[in-house]
């Protein structure tokens, strides 16, 4: 399992070799591709942390990752967080994903909370985005009335979110960032967030454990979090060989790790063991050719899940008791 | 660092405005630092001022006050900022004037359900409306008619509503909403400022406009509701395709011979153009005649009585017939009547004209205009600004409103989405849907104008047969009908 582990690592820092593992394709699209690489240094810095375990201070991540990683992709990030807002770019995917996305974090919080205030649905709530890069939805989310805190490892995309958000006075003052890890986060804002939102993240930590802990550790007992991610299935796998191969030409080659994937099953499993429970799961498809996202049945490729913290510990003789509450009227078992 | 940016910014401001106020010409220096750094100057100033509106309309007219009232009343846009910028004066009106105001426009259904949800629609009907049930048109040249009503006479079909009692009642709507919707009458702009479509750091993201007053002015949204001659849509430079009819329209407001029933409009072909009469009252009808630029000037020379008689001679005489067409036609109306004997409506004359309103005769010259879009980033077009109809079909009015229904849906809907209100991927859901709905429209009525400019036989033959044979067509009128009362 260590050496597992290892040869992940080793993989990780030699990005560019010709180690021939056909399960990294990029999936699907393009932007999500790039991205990988920028929230890859998440879970290289989460491994880092693994491998050194105990110590975590409270610097800034960026002399660690710059250490470990390889300068090029450092560039590669550089070069590409001027294009996060470039609507036509390689971002296109993940800005057209907001109309996914955006209703589903909108909506669920709407059945747990009530609607706020006309014209800002989400008003008072307070919502942590990990890996936010560009900012790309932490901004409808902030003009939804939200307080948004978005964090990402790489300076670049901070700067860059911060620049886009500053010139509207209402995002000015709703959403802030932070070039900082989830697990140094996690140490100031303990039960500080009503909502955590993890989108196109998960898939990219080595260490889901420390992530599920982290989360609870900084969501308010009732709080949601949200995560789109993709499936490990056969189906995601041959859509990131055969889209990958029509992309190769246009995006470095990127790293998705098909290992890394997890199914909605697994995550839910890993979830619950950390105090969630999950709501809801719906599959999600992106159609190259209109450029669009829609929901469908299937989760085969992606999923977006919502989560919620569990209020209190369940106690043994209130299990049965618990499994009631599923049937709250919270719960968004289904909507348009 | 954007602490830092703003400062740099803070200071660049600081430094342009000393320079403008060592500056002899104050004016000429407050237009050079406004042209090169209003940015500069604006994050220095107090920043409720001069923070982007989040919509700006331009243009008060009847759409642009509608579009107005409906932003202002969605409650997914609760909260935003929205300005509306008129070059007039504000328009009230506590009584209605005695006299009727010469220019009016039909209201369709749909238009009226937008307005009495904007809550218009009441003031509208208190102060004054006319809804007629039934609508002739007919040919000079032939016998050729044509009567559009509801199956039962009693539902109205349309409304003939002053241009005027409608942007007042607006107006009063608007009031009540001034709480985020602000409106500055007597302000004209003089520039518009375009942001790039895509993000560079250290430029305005925002569309800048620059009033006469001196002002500049920032939004994410920019709706253009200026009229056929739209200067947002010439300053976008989005290609429109115009021309003008040789025609003007003489509008003026008739006094009837007797008090009547007024519940019909009147519509007459003339080779010179249409003629017609549209019920404001049971004693006073409204007059639209299109003709030639000659011809209505001469019309507007004449004498009243003359004009009168101008006016009851081309609804009446029958000098334009020929022979050959009154045969064909009336051999075309009875096999119709063999094949559908219900159908065919017999002709009547309407209401004869004694006398017109004094100083009432106007004209204006007709065109027709179609901007190729609707959009831009950031910058929308509606109402005679996107399209300019010929008067014939009364419908310029309600594509409008169709238009501010129709934007104000999409830009709710991306509110509630957390979206950017200038991006272009609902806006240019806004321009397809619209087009695909006014393009049609805009072809038939162009069609129509051209099919009846002339007397030559064989285009009087074809329109008299398609009339006649549309009148006979109970299914395809209720279309017809259907698709203008959206």
């Amino acid at each position: 399992m260590y050496s597992k582990k290892l040869a992940r690592l080793a993989f990780g820092l030699l990005a560019e070799s010709a180690f021939k593992c056909p399960l990294t394709r990029s999936v699907s699209s393009r932007g999500k591709a790039v991205r990988s690489l920028c929230s890859w240094t998440v879970c290289l810095h989460h491994r880092q942390k693994n491998l050194l375990s105990n110590g975590l201070t409270r610097l800034n991540v960026r002399p660690v990752s710059q250490t470990t990683l390889d300068p090029a992709e450092v560039r590669k990030f550089q070069a590409m967080a001027s294009k996060w807002w470039d609507l036509q770019g390689e971002f296109a995917a993940l800005h057209s994903m907001n109309d996914l996305r955006v209703p589903f974090i909108r909506d669920n919080l709407l059945n747990v909370h009530g609607v706020q205030q006309l014209g800002k649905p989400l008003a008072g709530l307070r919502i942590l985005d990990v890996g936010c890069g560009g900012g790309v939805l932490s901004e409808p989310l902030g003009r939804l009335g939200a307080d948004i805190l978005g964090i990402d490892p790489v300076e670049d995309s901070v700067r860059t979110a911060e620049l886009h958000s500053s010139y509207d006075p209402d995002l000015r003052e709703r959403v802030r960032y932070q070039a900082c890890t989830l697990e140094e986060l996690a140490e100031e804002e303990v039960e500080g967030f009503d909502a955590v939102v993890a989108s196109e993240v998960v898939e990219h930590l080595a260490d889901l454990d420390a992530f599920a802990s982290c989360c609870q550790q900084v969501l308010k007992p009732g709080g949601s979090l949200f995560i789109t991610t993709l499936n490990k299935t056969t189906l995601s796998y041959v859509f990131g060989i055969v889209a990958a191969e029509q992309l190769l030409r246009i995006v470095p080659s990127g790293t998705h790790d098909w290992e890394k994937f997890i199914g909605p099953e697994d995550l839910e499993r890993l979830l619950e063991s950390f105090g969630f429970y999950v709501e809801a799961i719906r599959g999600m498809m992106y159609n190259p050719l209109t450029g669009a996202w829609s929901w469908q049945q299937s989760t085969a490729i992606n999923y977006a899940l919502h989560a919620i913290k569990r209020k209190e510990e369940p106690q043994p003789d209130r299990v049965w008791a618990k499994s009631e509450n599923l049937d709250e009227p919270g719960r968004a078992t289904s909507y348009s | 660092m954007f602490t830092f940016a703003k400062a740099k910014l803070a200071v660049l401001g600081l430094g342009r405005q000393c320079v403008a106020l060592r500056a002899l010409n104050g004016a000429q220096a407050v237009r050079n630092v406004r042209g090169f750094a209003s940015s500069e100057r604006d994050e220095e100033s107090s920043t409720s001022e001069n923070e982007p509106f989040d919509i700006i309309i331009s243009g008060g007219g009847m759409v642009g006050t509608a579009m107005a009232c409906s932003l202002g009343l969605d409650p997914n846009l609760a909260g935003k900022k929205i300005l509306l910028l008129e070059a007039g004066h504000k328009k009230e009106m506590d009584r209605v004037p005695e006299t009727y105001s010469t220019r009016v426009s039909s209201i369709s259904p749909g238009s009226a359900t937008l307005l009495s949800g904007l809550g218009a629609w009441d003031h509208i009907v208190n102060m004054r409306c006319k809804p007629y049930n039934k609508m002739q048109v007919w040919d000079a040249c032939s016998d050729a008619l044509i009567t559009f009503d509801k199956e039962s006479l009693q539902d109205e079909m349309a409304y003939i509503v002053e241009n005027d009692v409608i942007v007042a009642a607006l107006t009063k709507q608007l009031q009540t909403l001034s709480d985020h919707v602000e409106v500055q009458y007597r302000t004209k702009v003089v520039k518009y400022t375009w942001p790039r479509p895509y993000h560079i750091s250290e430029s305005i993201p925002w569309v800048q406009v620059t009033l006469a007053n001196g002002k500049t002015l920032h939004t994410k949204l920019l709706i253009g509701a200026d009229g056929p001659n739209s200067m947002v849509r010439r300053e976008a430079g989005i290609p429109t395709v115009k021309w003008n009819y040789d025609q003007s329209a003489v509008v003026a407001v008739l006094h009837l011979s007797e008090p009547t029933e007024n519940n019909v409009a009147w519509q007459r072909f003339l080779p010179s153009g249409p003629i017609a009469m549209l019920p404001l009252s049971d004693t006073e009808s409204s007059l639209v005649w299109s003709t030639s630029h000659q011809h209505a000037e001469e019309l507007l020379q004449l004498d009243e009585e003359s004009f009168v008689d101008a006016i009851n001679s081309a609804f009446w005489s029958n000098e334009n017939h020929s022979e050959l067409v009154e045969t064909a036609g009336s051999l075309f109306r009875t096999a119709l009547s063999v094949l559908m004997p219900d159908s065919g409506s017999a002709r009547q004359l309407p209401p004869s004209v004694a006398g017109i309103s004094p100083k009432s005769r106007v004209m204006f010259p007709l065109g027709m205009g179609h901007a190729t879009e609707y959009i831009r980033h950031r910058v929308a077009i509606i109402g005679d600004a996107a399209h300019r109809v010929h008067p014939l079909a009364g419908q310029g009015a309600n594509l409008g409103f169709g238009d501010v229904a129709y934007l104000t849906k999409v830009l709710s809907q991306a509110a509630f989405n957390g979206k950017d209100l200038g991006a272009m991927q609902h806006l240019l859901e806004f321009e397809t849907e619209r087009q695909r709905h006014n393009l049609p429209m805009m072809a038939a009525v162009d069609l129509m104008q051209r099919l009846y400019s002339t007397n030559a036989a064989p285009m009087v033959l074809l329109r008299t047969f398609g009339l006649q044979a549309t009148n006979a067509l109970p299914p395809l009128k209720e279309q017809i009908m259907a698709y203008a009362s959206k």
